[in-house]
């Protein structure tokens, strides 16, 4: 099952090239773009590890990308986030985030029905890769 | 450069002159021309290479792209030649020719690329590297990187990395390295690596007596100075005799002689007192340049 996080997750996984052009955009608004990476793709897991450091006052795109190039080498297998910070006084957030990186193929997630007291029943989702230890997920 | 012409609307003929108007390169030399003394062996290269870059420009019109041309070069020279300056036009240069993407300067020395412990160094090679993308790289006394008495010197991890990104990343990023002529030739005969890759090899000559006055002059003109003609003629003493004092760096030594001079200038009308004109305040006279330690001790020996 495909994930959908961030924008554009529901179009066609970008190409290097449209990329680019995003990143572009993002260091022409003076944003910091960095890389995070995980194997646990919950949504609610926001804590992704950060790839070296935010790019900041960076001019032009290819910098961001040679990084991208390393991330993605030493973290094959993995989702690869990137997220674009502002940090101008009153935003001091992230204004872009997409995926630029997922494994082969991508487990999805299970259904979890727990009965409660009563005939209540609580849902939940828990990610069939995370059957695995961390490390050894989409190998 | 997104080329995407389709081969069957190839344009006939392109008018050289228009493409070399159009890319405002003409502006630039004249500028160069105009606001750089001598340096004429510079300036023949520069526009060597703005043509050869123009050339280039219009063949990929005619979809006779070859290889994107190498750009690194290496600016040697003496103290004070004007390094930094050319570098910073050449910039511009490269950016209205289109051949790097934004056309900013990054400058940087090896304290910047060199890290002080294991592992410190490629991180912070890599950033500067990364800002330098789309821009021109400019490492001033390149030669330090590398400092053959101390085997465990980190700078050697920094040149393998800029020599990679040189090589990996033409089209990119432009790397211009400086330094005094010795020590390069030295810097280069330990890393034939960097030798092969820079193109372009600018010496900037010495500074005549007329070149270092001409720039004097246009110094002065730019902070709303100028010169009495006796002041003028003091100049001139001063140029020979300060060139014959260690540590002679060409303009910057005239700079910081002028910067004396407004000083002396200052002192001389304030102690006079009473009302002063626009001339008054504008003029640097003889006195002001005559009362130099260079020029004292000159006549003194």
């Amino acid at each position: 099952m495909r994930i959908t996080q961030g924008c554009f997750s529901f179009l066609p996984d970008l190409t290097d090239e449209q990329i680019t052009k995003q990143v572009q955009y993002c260091l022409e608004n003076k944003w910091a773009v960095n890389f995070e990476t995980t194997d646990d793709p919950h949504p609610r897991n926001t804590y992704w590890d950060l790839w070296g450091l935010p790019m900041f006052d960076l001019k032009d795109a290819a910098g961001v990308m040679m990084e991208l190039a390393a991330c993605r080498k030493a973290n094959g297998g993995k989702y690869i986030r990137l997220s674009a910070f502002d940090s101008s006084h009153g935003w001091e957030s992230v204004k872009l985030s997409f995926i630029v990186g997922r494994p082969a193929s991508e487990d999805g997630f299970m259904l979890v029905r727990q009965e409660a007291g009563g005939r209540k029943l609580r849902y939940t989702t828990r990610s069939y890769a995370t059957d695995k230890p961390e490390g050894q997920r989409y190998k | 450069m997104t080329d995407t012409a389709p081969t069957a609307e190839l344009p006939a003929q392109v008018d050289l002159r228009a493409e070399f108007d159009s890319a405002g390169i003409a502006d630039i030399l004249a500028s160069l021309d105009r606001e750089l003394v001598g340096l004429v062996p510079v300036k023949t290269r520069i526009r060597e290479i703005s043509s050869l870059l123009l050339v280039e420009k219009v063949r990929k019109k005619f979809a006779l792209s070859s290889e994107p041309p190498t750009l690194h070069m290496s600016f040697t020279g003496n103290p004070g030649t004007g390094k930094t300056t050319v570098a910073l036009r050449m910039a511009d240069i490269l950016h209205k020719l289109g051949f790097v993407r934004r056309g900013h300067l990054v400058s940087v020395t090896r304290d910047d690329l060199v890290g002080q412990y294991i592992g410190h160094t490629a991180p912070k090679t890599k950033e500067i590297l990364k800002k330098a993308m789309g821009g021109v790289l400019f490492i001033d006394e390149a030669y330090y990187l590398y400092r053959p008495e101390n085997e465990r010197d980190y700078g050697q991890e920094a040149i393998e990395i800029l020599l990679q990104v040189m090589e990996n990343h033409r089209e990119d990023l432009v790397v211009i390295l400086a330094g005094y002529a010795d020590r390069m030739d030295k810097f280069f005969a330990s890393n034939p690596g960097f030798r092969s890759r820079i193109a372009h090899h600018i010496d900037f000559p010495d500074y005549s007596d007329a070149e270092l006055l001409k720039i004097a002059e246009i110094l002065l003109a730019q902070q709303n100075y100028h010169l009495s003609p006796a002041a003028r003629g003091a100049l001139v003493t001063y140029i020979a005799a300060r060139r014959q004092q260690p540590h002679f760096a060409n303009a910057r030594s005239i700079r910081n002689a002028l910067d004396r001079a407004r000083l002396r200038q200052a002192n001389r009308i304030f102690d006079a007192g009473g009302a002063v004109g626009i001339d008054a305040l504008s003029t640097i006279e003889a006195p002001d340049i005559l009362a130099s330690r260079v020029l004292q001790e000159a006549t003194k020996g």
